[in-house]
């Protein structure tokens, strides 16, 4: 190096001191931007080779930079998707808490709306069996709950009590084949037997061909059968045919909609009215009063038990009554003599009155459909 | 070749023939030169054409006959012009007379500069190099947009060229 500088002494110093006035002259001097020129020289020369460096360390450390990231991204998707499945888990956790609450509420406004006694229960099993329809609920006889106590929801009956053990109760649901309830259908008040299938569907059997049941109309308990209360709801007719004897009625249980967890099992049972059914047209029809005589007329009729459709047993029965009358003899108390039924109860006298038990009331016929014009029934 | 070329193209560089001149004219003369150059267009401007540092830097350039020391000179009165002059910045008139003191000192090493005719024909080419590298500085640093009148330097360099030769006789005087 020495020996070079020595060499070209002359010329190093040249280019040494043209150099620095160079750098004098940058410093003062400004371009037409107001910056100077040694700036703009600086940046001129630094850049190019800045850029340079650039892409050799792009193209080697940015390669190996990235790789990393990459791993780093690998391992960031790997934790981001156990938190995203975790996250899912507890909303799903969540929104089942939700609905509990939201069935707890709805059983609650049940309880209080329903004449009937209720214990809220929890289902906590199902049954072994494999065609059996039955469940364990966390109630037993240790909360009042005995053998054949009904099993209901807000949204319709559930089964009856099969067995009820100190802490736990296995109740029979409707869809159970051996299941048998006793129901009536909102509009046409036809009475039948709600029979399990297995499925999740009933036959409500036990109706006459010539009985008239739509399809969509809404079955309720009727009853009859004591065990569960009248007018609770049961499930809508969805396939209505005429069978061999009787219809063919399958009615989809309302309250297996929504799947079961909470229950309420009636430990007493109170009727209810079964609701009167909507018109067809789903909305309130103005309907004239009938005219005055008509009106007094109907409600003579209406008062007066006797009808000429009565049956040969209703006539026969009257006249026993008039025997009875006739004689002065009251059916169903000792020591009175017996009637003679050969005599003509309109040709023979009236004893003189005396105090004796009214006649037992006649048997009201069922009540009339509304007046309205039911919609086609839909055989399927 | 003969004598007189012989005489003209030294083979050797003749170190040992550089003057020596007294401290006082170094500073002195080039002083003078800047002065007059500065002040005395202002009232002659007849003498405007004159770039007497320029002859004074090649004039003690070819005379020391050393690059460096040519360098410096020129460097020295070229900064000094400029620190007078008002129209463009520091090391313009510096850059260009170090050219002009190294390149000088350089063919001083080559060619006999005590020659009348030499001397004529460098300070006609000198001064033209001198105005010429001014304009390409002031066109590629300063971004002037200024035209090089080659006729007029043409003639400006004859005349400077004229003036040095009797320039360098009188300075010839100060040597010790």
């Amino acid at each position: 190096m020495e020996s070079f500088l020595n060499r070209y002494r002359n010329l190093s110093v040249l280019l040494l001191v043209i150099g620095a006035q160079l750098l004098l002259l940058a410093y003062q001097v400004k371009n037409n931007q107001d910056v100077r020129l040694v700036r703009v020289w600086a940046i001129t020369a630094v850049t190019p080779l800045a850029n340079v460096l650039e892409v050799v360390r792009r193209n080697t450390i940015g390669v190996i930079e990235d790789y990393f990231v990459l791993i780093r991204v690998r391992e960031e998707n790997k934790r981001m998707a156990q938190e995203m499945g975790r996250l899912k888990l507890e909303n799903q956790f969540l929104k089942t808490e939700l609905q509990t609450a939201d069935r707890a509420q709805a059983l609650r406004a049940f309880q209080s709306r329903t004449p009937s006694r209720t214990i809220a229960a929890r289902i906590i099993g199902n049954g072994t069996g494999t065609n059996s329809k039955d469940v364990l609920i966390d109630r037993g006889t240790t909360s009042g709950l005995i053998r054949g106590m009904a099993v209901v929801t807000p949204d319709g009956i559930v089964g009856k009590v099969l067995a009820a053990y100190p802490t736990a109760s296995q109740v029979l649901l409707i869809t159970d084949p051996t299941f048998a309830a006793g129901v009536i259908s909102e509009k046409n008040r036809v009475h039948g037997t709600l029979k399990g299938l297995g499925q999740n569907k009933c036959l409500v059997d036990f109706v006459q061909n010539e009985e008239k049941v739509d399809v969509g109309e809404m079955f309720y308990t009727s009853g009859e059968d004591r065990i569960f209360p009248k007018g609770m709801p049961v499930g809508v007719a969805t396939v209505v045919r005429d069978g061999k004897t009787f219809k063919e009625i399958y009615v989809v249980p309302a309250s297996m909609q929504n799947g079961l967890e909470e229950l309420l099992v009636v430990v007493e049972g109170k009727h209810q009215e079964i609701p009167t059914s909507q018109t067809a047209a789903g909305g309130d029809v103005y309907i004239l009063p009938p005219p005055a005589g008509q009106q007094a007329a109907g409600q003579q009729a209406t008062a007066q038990p006797e009808s000429p459709l009565n049956t040969d047993a209703d006539r026969l029965l009257k006249k026993y009554e008039k025997i009875g009358a006739a004689e002065g003899i009251t059916y169903g108390v000792r020591g009175t003599k017996a009637p003679n039924f050969n005599i003509n109860p309109d040709q023979v006298a009236k004893p003189a009155p005396k105090p004796v038990q009214p006649p037992p009331k006649p048997v009201q016929p069922p009540p009339t459909p509304a007046p309205t014009e039911p919609p086609p029934s839909q055989h399927q | 070749m003969n004598e007189y070329s012989d005489h003209l193209l030294t083979e050797v560089p003749r170190k040992g023939r550089a003057f020596r001149f007294r401290p006082a004219a170094i500073f002195l003369v080039p002083l003078a030169a800047i002065l007059f150059q500065v002040y005395l267009p202002r009232f002659f401007q007849y003498l405007g054409y004159l770039e007497l540092p320029l002859l004074v830097t090649v004039y003690f350039a070819l005379k020391h006959r050393q690059p460096i020391s040519g360098l410096l000179f020129g460097a020295a009165i070229g900064l000094c012009q400029d620190s007078l002059s008002y129209q463009h910045p520091l090391g313009m008139f510096g850059i260009v007379k170090t050219l002009v003191g190294y390149f000088a000192a350089s063919v001083s090493q080559r060619f006999d500069v005590d020659n009348p005719f030499i001397q004529f024909v460098l300070g006609f080419f000198f001064f033209f190099f001198h105005q010429f590298f001014y304009w390409v500085l002031s066109r590629a640093l300063l971004g002037q947009d200024i035209d090089f009148n080659m006729q007029q330097t043409f003639i400006f360099g004859l005349l400077n060229a004229v003036v040095a030769v009797p320039l360098f006789l009188l300075l010839d005087k100060m040597k010790e």
